[in-house]
Order: C-alpha cells, then structure tokens, then sequence
C-alpha cells in the first residue's frame, strides 16, 4: 500500500471553541437519551446482570470520555468493538440492537443503525470475489453498527484456502483505520468464540469489551414465557404456568437447548396444539378468553416430556 | 493550471470532511453516489471510469470518504470526482459533482487553431497531457 501525494492545501480552520471549564454529568445524562436506553434495557429483557452491568459502565465511560472531548483533555476516539459471547438465545442480537441505538446517542456512531452478517455475507465463492463483498457489507455498516453474527466460522483452520482469512484481514484493517465510523459487534457461542481469538490475536486485541451472555434460570425463562405470550396476547391458565415451569426444566437437560430461542419454539408449538384442540374439541362459539388461553394439555403433549427428543422420533414417528 | 469543473472547483481542494458533508448532504436526499476518475480532463470527456458501483444503500457518507480514499491509493496521479445521481422521475440526471482529487501537476490546455475554406479559423482546445498516451499522462 502507498501513500499518495497529499494534495489538499490545508485550509486553515478556526480553533475549536473555548472548552467549557465544568462539565455536568447528570445534565449529560439526561440529554444524551442514554438514561431511555438503559431503562428500556432494563424494562424489556430479563435477567442478564452482568450484560446491564456490563452496558452501564460501558455507558458511563463513553458519557465520561464525550465529556473529556469536549473539555480538550481527549481526542482519540475509543475502541468500541465489542465480542457477545454467549450460548445460543441469550439476547445478544437484541442486546447488539439496544448497543447501536446506544453509541448512536451519545454520537459515537452517526447513525446508528444495526447491519447484521453471517459469514455467507462477507465471504465470497470464487478468488477475487471476497474482498468487494467483505468491502460493500462494510460500506453499508458505516456510521452504525456492523453485526458478525457466529463470527467463528470466518476462520476454518481446516482449510487453508478458505476465503474467510482474506475477510478477517480486510474486516482487521477497517476496524482500526475506521475506528470512527463503525463499530463491530462479534457474536458466537463462547467456546468457539475463544478458538477464534486464540488464532486471530488480532482480533482480540482490537476489541475492548468482551461481554459474557450467562444462561438464563428457569425462573427467569418463565418470566420471559410469559411475556412472550403476553405480546402476542396469550396467556397461561394456572396449571399451564406450573406445567411450563417443569417443561423448562426438563428442557434444559436435554440437547439442543437453547435458552430463550427453545422457549419461543416450544410457544409456538404449544399454540399450534392449542389451535387444534379448539379446533377439535370446541362445540359452540368461542370468547376471547378460550381462544387467547393456553392450557396444560397444550404443554403436556409436547415430547419433552416424553422421553426427549431423540427417543420420541423412533418411537412414535408420526406423533403430534 | 487548476481544472475548473463541477461544483466548488473554484475553492481550495475539498477536505476530506468537506467531502463528507457534501456526500451526506446528497445521501439524505436519496440520491446515488458514487465515484469516478479519468486522465483526460477534457471538460467534454462527460464518461469518466467508474470506481465501484454507485452506492445506492449506504445510509452514510463515510463509504463515500472510504471509497474516494481507495481511488486515490489506485488512481493518486489523476482525477477523481464525486457524482450523486437523482433517479426520481423527471430529474433522473446528475445532481452534484465535485472534484475530490487531482493529479499534483496539471499543465493546463493548449488552443488548437484549424483553418478553414476561405478565411475561416476554427479553435479548439487540447489538454497538454492528453500528448501522452493513456496512463501516462500525470507521472
């Protein structure tokens, strides 16, 4: 790479305003809308401690650092790459959403919109075909938040041919030389995500805040059951509610779990039974309350409690 | 000779902030950017190369500043302009086009005299640069 000739004749630009001699954090709060995020994060998703605590100080230390800028004592942009590593359905695409709009208020990205990309998106099929690709995703994600979902599978040891390698390096280059106009968000399970940081050291030390994702406790997947139902207007009568408790921990034991994500399909499911038990069973008009009710029966039916979902295919193959 | 084409060609050179702001400004009206160069700065030669394709779906200006960057690195010695293009119906034309690079030495243009039948002069103008074959025209 060479360096061009310089060829703009530097205008002389006036001094940047006289800095303010104080600085009021709270009124800096409140302005920026952060306070809205915060509250919003702490409204909509359940559990997640450290993530908020985590987002908060990361808030804090960009209200900080906006302050410092303005008072003159610092001019580097931060390092706002960020890796979510977590197990599957843990919220991190939905925490990644709230981070944009975060960074966008407190003017850190001008945008603040949320371009989400697997390695499909990035990596092409053909020599020569990666780099445009990886360079276009990249171009659409500036001014806002760029999203590598399952960011893994960009590098394949394996194969040392593969096209991801040539991605990383150009997504490496962007992220340091542009540091002001996008920020990556790197997402994957965790073990997985430590393998790609263990043989891309450069990755690890261009992102600054690598927040954890825990598990949710059964509790807190009822809880999220229930608002779940709650938004698309259903409910659970009261044994439903106990029976979803036990399903929730008959689920987490077996394969495939996948915290939030299970439970949403398990919902899903349920209401696909409970419209084909009204379906079945009901003999004259319905109300409201029996169509928007989900029941034990519903719940029962479902193979995790039958043995769990491996064994319940070879035994009954044509069950539900 | 500076070359005078386009809009604020009689400024000093655009910053690259001052790109940005211009490229943001035709970007929030919904128009494509996209950037191009050329070594012939005939102020007829209207097709210059492409650099990419036109940026229909980047809410931001910083690809254009991104993208303008990279053709200086391929393209340093010659011209580089910023387009935005209006695709609405009855505009459909280019709105905006500034230059965003030019080469360091630009020898300007020379008048062409031609004559005529009878006493008839035509004039024309050439490009000093445009002597050397393409590619070789700005070091």
């Amino acid at each position: 790479m060479t360096e061009t000739p310089q060829t703009e004749t530097e205008l002389p630009r006036p001094e940047r305003s006289e800095c303010p001699a104080t600085v009021d954090l709270a009124a800096a709060f409140e302005e920026s809308g952060v306070r809205e995020v915060l509250a919003e994060l702490d409204a909509t998703m359940i559990g997640l401690a450290p993530v908020k605590a985590r987002i908060r100080e990361t808030a804090a230390l960009l209200l900080v650092d906006k302050a410092r800028r303005q008072m003159g004592l610092a001019t580097e942009t931060p390092t706002l790459h960020m890796s979510f590593t977590g197990n599957p359905g843990t919220g991190k695409t939905t925490v990644a959403l709230k981070m944009a709009d975060l960074l966008h208020r407190l003017g850190y990205v001008r945008k603040g919109h949320l371009v989400t990309v697997t390695r499909d998106d990035l990596v092409g099929q053909y020599i020569g075909h990666t780099a445009p690709k990886t360079k276009e995703v990249l171009k659409k994600a500036m001014g806002g938040v760029l999203f590598i979902d399952e960011a893994y599978y960009l590098y394949r040891p394996e194969n040392e041919r593969d096209y991801g390698q040539e991605a990383i390096e150009i997504l490496l280059q962007v992220m340091e030389n542009n540091r002001d106009d996008l920020v990556v968000i790197l997402a994957g399970y965790a073990d997985r995500m430590d393998r790609f940081f263990e043989s891309n050291p450069g990755f690890r030390s261009r992102i600054a805040h690598h927040i954890e994702f825990p598990d949710y406790s059964d509790d807190e997947l009822l809880r999220i059951a229930e608002i779940m139902l709650g938004a698309q207007n259903y409910a659970f009568d009261e044994g439903a509610r106990s029976t979803m408790a036990a399903y929730i921990a008959a689920r987490r034991s077996q394969p495939h779990f996948a915290n939030a994500r299970s439970i949403r399909n398990a919902l899903d499911r349920a209401r696909l039974r409970q419209a084909n038990r009204l379906f079945n069973e009901a003999t004259g008009p319905l109300g409201a309350e029996e169509l928007s009710t989900i029941t034990e029966a519903d719940l029962r039916a479902s193979r995790v409690f039958h043995g769990g979902l491996g064994t319940d295919r070879r035994l009954q193959p044509a069950a539900e | 000779m500076r070359l005078r084409q386009g809009q604020f060609s009689f400024l000093p050179d655009l910053t690259d902030d001052d790109i940005r702001a211009q490229a943001q400004y035709a970007i929030d009206k919904g128009w494509a950017v996209s950037v191009e160069y050329t070594d012939d700065p005939h102020p007829r030669n209207t097709y210059w190369e492409m650099w990419g394709h036109p940026m229909f779906d980047n809410p931001d200006a910083a690809a254009v500043v991104f993208e303008v960057n990279e053709c200086r690195k391929a393209h340093g010695g010659k011209y580089i302009r910023v387009i935005a293009f209006d695709s609405t119906a009855g505009w459909e034309s280019i709105r905006m086009s500034f230059i965003a690079g030019r080469p360091a030495d630009e020898p300007g243009f020379r008048v062409v005299r031609q004559e005529g039948e009878g006493r008839i002069v035509r004039y024309t103008i050439e490009s000093y640069a445009m002597r050397e074959p393409e590619g070789r025209r700005y070091a």
